[in-house]
């Protein structure tokens, strides 16, 4: 048909299979000057007609976009992490100095304690030796709440699922503690549960120790509102749904309202047996017995339990009577 | 010749009121008469050019580049009343509603890509299309609608909404303005140019064709 070079050469749909969908070159390709490609696409044969041929496109650009943009999104997980770091070191920090500021005051002055009274002193300590310290304090607990209100906003975005389950601040140390989304999202449930918990899970590796119930999700109503002898069970269901919204989040990224409800009806579950007292000993909780002493390099510095490398760790889990554990979808 | 409504969208009553309107699924919670939904000016540039009757030279069916979709409020009426569209949009998260805007539109094609940079989407966006809709928030809004001229058709025409404030958020708008239709006319002839008050605020509306 065409006598000088391939004129359909340098559009998206060169080289490609009939049955291929064409995301990498919609997303990868490039060309200077545009040319009349549904045309061009008819005559090399790669459509039958221009109507075929907006409908491989349209296929095509919804995919490479919908790739790109989990990708980019993907990114923003990092935003949240650095900035939920930051917020603990600043409140870690504020009420170290708020205390040792305490202390000093408390010789000249009538005394308080922590940020409240660091911010008192802040506004009227003028000429006093330690008002630089006291706007310090205050200071660095005001850049925490901005940074709290940060993680607030943002997480949502990242991890929509996880977000509504967890709420922003505990989603955003989950993904701090795995080091990311897709980190978490590839974690198995049990290791969920104890993500935070990392000291007392090697302990026990290590024998001496019975295992963690739970890692930072105790700070979730539905870990710390349950009676303790169920808060293993209640770990274990909470973790299981974190997982699939982790998941969802990472690689599908629509809302699904509905794991809230599940997850509310298996805490009614759970919390039921407090009703019948009959129902004693429920011995299920720790994730990780059987497992091996496999546990990487223990030390168990403070970034996350050894990142990456611990899929194997605690999480023998796996399915199990409390339903939803390991399941996707 | 006359300012009448591109084929595919009309005045409606809407909700208790007349409004523009067109047909298509629903998308951002707007009004709808049946499959009649209604097109909101104050949430929409080019909505707020046809209502404010500027000749956008639209009849229906044409084939629409538009740069700056976001979450694809506008580009969803465009989509219903034209005919194959292009839809830039360089931020993911908006990008991600714009997804569910073109699922129900096959004639839609979302591109994450940076409108100021042409060459990452020539191969994809065909030549010679019947109009580019230009709706940027980012400074050099000028530039992309020169740089994006290479995909207009010599009878085709630009739509550009000009946010002052993207550009220089200190200077006068009319500044920025004069500036802006200065540098266009290297490429463009200006053949109208509004602003959308009350619609959008500081925002100028300019319709023009290759030169």
């Amino acid at each position: 048909m065409t006598d000088e070079t391939d004129p359909a050469g340098e559009g998206w749909f060169a080289g490609l299979a009939p049955d291929e969908p064409g995301a990498e070159a919609i997303a990868e390709g490039g060309t200077e000057t545009p040319r009349p490609w549904p045309r061009l696409a008819v005559e090399a044969g790669f459509a039958t007609d221009e109507g075929a041929y907006y409908d491989r496109l349209h296929e095509a650009t919804t995919r490479a976009t919908r790739r790109a943009v989990r990708e980019r999104e993907a990114a923003d997980d990092q935003q949240v992490k650095h900035a939920v770091r930051a917020m603990d070191d600043c409140r870690r920090t504020a009420n170290e100095l708020a205390e040792r500021l305490a202390e000093w005051a408390g010789t000249v002055d009538g005394g308080g304690s922590g940020i409240e009274y660091a911010r008192e002193l802040a506004a009227d300590a003028d000429g006093e030796p330690f008002a630089g310290l006291a706007r310090r304090v205050a200071d660095l607990a005001a850049e925490a709440d901005r940074l709290e209100s940060f993680v607030e906003t943002r997480t949502p975005e990242v991890a929509p699922n996880l977000s509504a389950l967890a709420g922003p601040v505990l989603a955003a140390r989950l993904l701090s503690l795995a080091g990311g989304l897709e980190t978490l999202a590839k974690k198995p449930s049990g290791t969920i549960q104890v993500l935070g918990a990392e000291d007392a899970l090697f302990a026990h590796l290590r024998g001496h120790a019975p295992s963690p119930k739970h890692g930072v999700i105790f700070t979730h109503e539905a870990v710390r509102g349950t009676r303790a002898e169920d808060r293993g069970s209640a770990a274990r269901a909470l973790a299981g749904k974190l997982a699939i919204a982790a998941r969802i989040d990472h690689y599908s990224g629509d809302r699904r309202p509905e794991l809230e409800g599940e997850l509310a009806d298996r805490l009614a579950t759970i919390r039921a047996r407090a009703d019948d007292s009959s129902a004693a000993g429920d011995t299920d909780d720790g994730p990780a017995t059987g497992s091996t002493d496999d546990g990487p390099a223990a030390g168990s510095t403070d970034d996350g339990p050894a990142a990456g490398d611990t899929d194997d760790g605690p999480a023998t889990g796996g399915p199990n009577a409390d339903g939803g554990i390991g399941d996707v979808e | 010749m006359s300012s009448e409504l591109p084929a595919g969208v009309e005045r409606r009553v809407v909700d208790g009121r007349e409004r523009l309107a067109t047909r298509g699924e629903p998308v951002y919670g707007e009004p709808t008469d049946g499959e009649w939904r209604a097109w909101n000016p104050a949430r929409s540039k080019l909505g707020a050019m046809l209502e404010l009757g500027m000749e956008t030279a639209f009849e229906g069916g044409e084939r629409v580049l538009y740069l700056g979709a976001a979450s694809g409020t506008t580009v969803s009426h465009v989509a219903d009343f034209a005919g194959p569209t292009y839809a830039v949009e360089f931020a993911p998260r908006p990008a991600r509603d714009l997804l569910s805007v073109a699922a129900s539109r096959p004639r839609l094609f979302p591109l994450l890509k940076d409108a100021r940079r042409p060459e990452t989407y020539a191969h994809v966006v065909e030549a010679g299309v019947d109009a580019i809709v230009q709706d940027v928030a980012t400074r050099g809004q000028a530039r992309v609608a020169l740089e994006n001229r290479r995909f207009l058709a010599d009878d085709g025409r630009l739509l550009l909404a000009v946010k002052a404030r993207s550009e220089d958020v200190a200077r006068e708008p009319a500044a920025v303005f004069e500036e802006i239709t200065d540098e266009l006319a290297a490429e463009y002839a200006l053949l109208e140019r509004r602003r959308l008050e009350p619609y959008h605020a500081d925002h100028l509306a300019v319709v023009a064709e290759p030169r």
